[in-house]
């Protein structure tokens, strides 16, 4: 089971997209899974044949668990492989020996902790990570004061399905998702925040003249050139795009741009753009659609979740002037923009009417400074001044 | 294409953008992103549902003339007519 975001723990298998016996080649679409946000399509991490699949439709089972065995490719030495999912797991800390601190399970890594330890049965420990209960303040009744299941599903306040999960709650457990990725960011990343108003007449002016002759279905939005300059500016400044984990600050290889989509019943989600730096704008607006339609559809694809490697958020279609956005862990930095609108721009002495959005930038100050957070916004600043090379 | 076959088709591609909103109490003259909470993308999408319908491109320079049920309805009918 791959992880799909750092807020994910389980997911429960849909259905099989492929038999036993089935070749499949790297990036071919295996299975479909639920989780907490949404159906997700799981690509096949490499090539190869499909000799087991271990986890039968309908079954919840936690990251990290294998899902199905593949064998060599036709042709290729005989090497039994895993199936592994195209986004390579996170190290898993299931199962847990320590109770954390608070119920944050799922981190990348386990971090250690000075709680002290607690005797639990291994199903309690799953119940209890499945259901969000913290087994240090849960009372046990078993053999030596040992917490069991029925412990834990007394704590919770409810029964628990068994092993093979109803159709999840997903509204629910979207919400629960945001909750514990949002705490876990406020609660170990120390946000600063940055902000700038930028000058998009050059953008829009620019943008009106390559829509006009298109039909609706090529056009651009605003959003596409916003992406594209965020992308080339974490180039410039690598130190926003990347993970923080273990202490130090990992720079990211790829621009991923994970993008903040709001889904039409509550909720959101924000998978990932993969590549921006490498995408002209008109491609960079072609997948944000296929992204935003299959988002709100409730299909995304593994390899779009969990990796994003800096966020943008676009909440100038509700109004709102500013956006001063909370980081996703293990992420640094988090761009938002505001509304555009039209505004008063004095420039070289004179005033004139332009339309204007404010940037702002949330990053973690354990990975960059304001200096270096200042220089990423004037470098998305001074690539929106030249559309034409976006 | 009658005005009943133009509304037709715009409640239908409203309906591909939001699904779940009550369409045929949708009053002629709201927003029709404020009321539907339609984002650019939304709206972007609508106009795109709206073409492969009605085979009607609507300009970027007359979008704005589609903000309401009823404007939509009027501006298509004069460019089918």
């Amino acid at each position: 089971m791959p992880s799909l975001g750092a807020d994910m723990e389980a997911g429960t298998l849909v259905e099989w997209r492929v038999r036993v016996g089935d070749t499949v080649r790297r990036g071919d679409i295996v299975a479909a899974v639920d989780t907490d946000k949404a159906t997700i399509e799981v690509e096949v991490w490499q090539d190869g044949v499909v000799e087991e699949l271990l986890v039968a439709p309908g079954t919840k089972v936690p990251v990290g668990a294998l899902l199905a065995r593949l064998g060599p490719p036709p042709g290729a030495p005989p090497q039994p492989a895993e199936m592994r999912p195209a986004v390579p797991p996170r190290p898993e800390p299931i199962p847990i020996e320590v109770a954390p601190p608070a119920p944050v399970p799922a981190e990348p890594t386990p971090r250690p902790s000075p709680a002290p330890r607690v005797r639990a049965t291994p199903l309690a420990r799953r119940v209890a990570h499945e259901l969000h209960v913290d087994l240090a303040v849960v009372q046990g009744e078993g053999p030596g004061g040992a917490i069991t299941r029925a412990d834990v599903e007394r704590a919770a306040g409810r029964a628990v399905a068994g092993a093979t999960a109803a159709a999840p709650d997903r509204l629910g457990g979207m919400r629960r998702a945001i909750a514990t990725a949002m705490a876990r960011s406020k609660r170990e990343i120390p946000h600063y925040y940055l902000g700038t108003r930028i000058d998009l007449s050059r953008a829009l002016a620019w943008l009106a003249a390559e829509n006009t002759p298109r039909p609706v279905a090529a056009r651009m939005l605003p959003a596409a050139l916003l992406l594209r300059a965020v992308a080339l500016a974490a180039r410039e400044v690598p130190e926003m795009n990347g993970f923080f984990e273990n202490g130090e600050l990992h720079l990211a290889s790829a621009v991923n741009l994970g993008v903040g989509i709001a889904l039409r019943q509550g909720g959101l989600v924000a998978p990932a753009l993969l590549d921006g730096d490498r995408k002209s704008a008109d491609q960079i607006m072609r997948e944000l659609a296929d992204l935003v339609r299959r988002a709100r559809t409730g299909v995304l694809r593994s390899s779009e979740m969990g990796s994003a490697t800096l966020t943008v958020t676009n909440l100038g279609d509700l109004g709102v002037e500013s956006v001063y956005g909370v980081i996703h862990p293990p992420q640094v930095a988090l761009v938002g923009f505001g509304r555009i609108r039209e505004q008063p721009w004095a420039i070289d002495g004179l005033l004139g009417v332009r339309p204007v959005a404010v940037a702002t930038l949330a990053a973690d100050h354990r990975a960059s400074d304001g200096h270096r957070g200042a220089r990423f916004l004037a470098a998305i600043d001074r690539l929106l001044q030249e559309p034409e090379k976006l | 294409m009658t005005r009943e076959d133009i509304r037709t088709a715009v409640l239908a591609s409203l309906a591909e953008i939001a699904p779940e909103a009550d369409l045929a109490r949708l009053p002629p003259g709201a927003e029709l992103r404020e009321v539907l909470d339609l984002d650019s993308m939304d709206f972007l999408r609508f106009l795109q549902a709206l073409a492969e319908a009605t085979g009607i491109e609507v300009p970027e320079s007359e979008v704005s003339k589609l903000a309401t049920l009823g404007a939509c309805i009027d501006y298509l009918a004069a460019r089918a007519g």
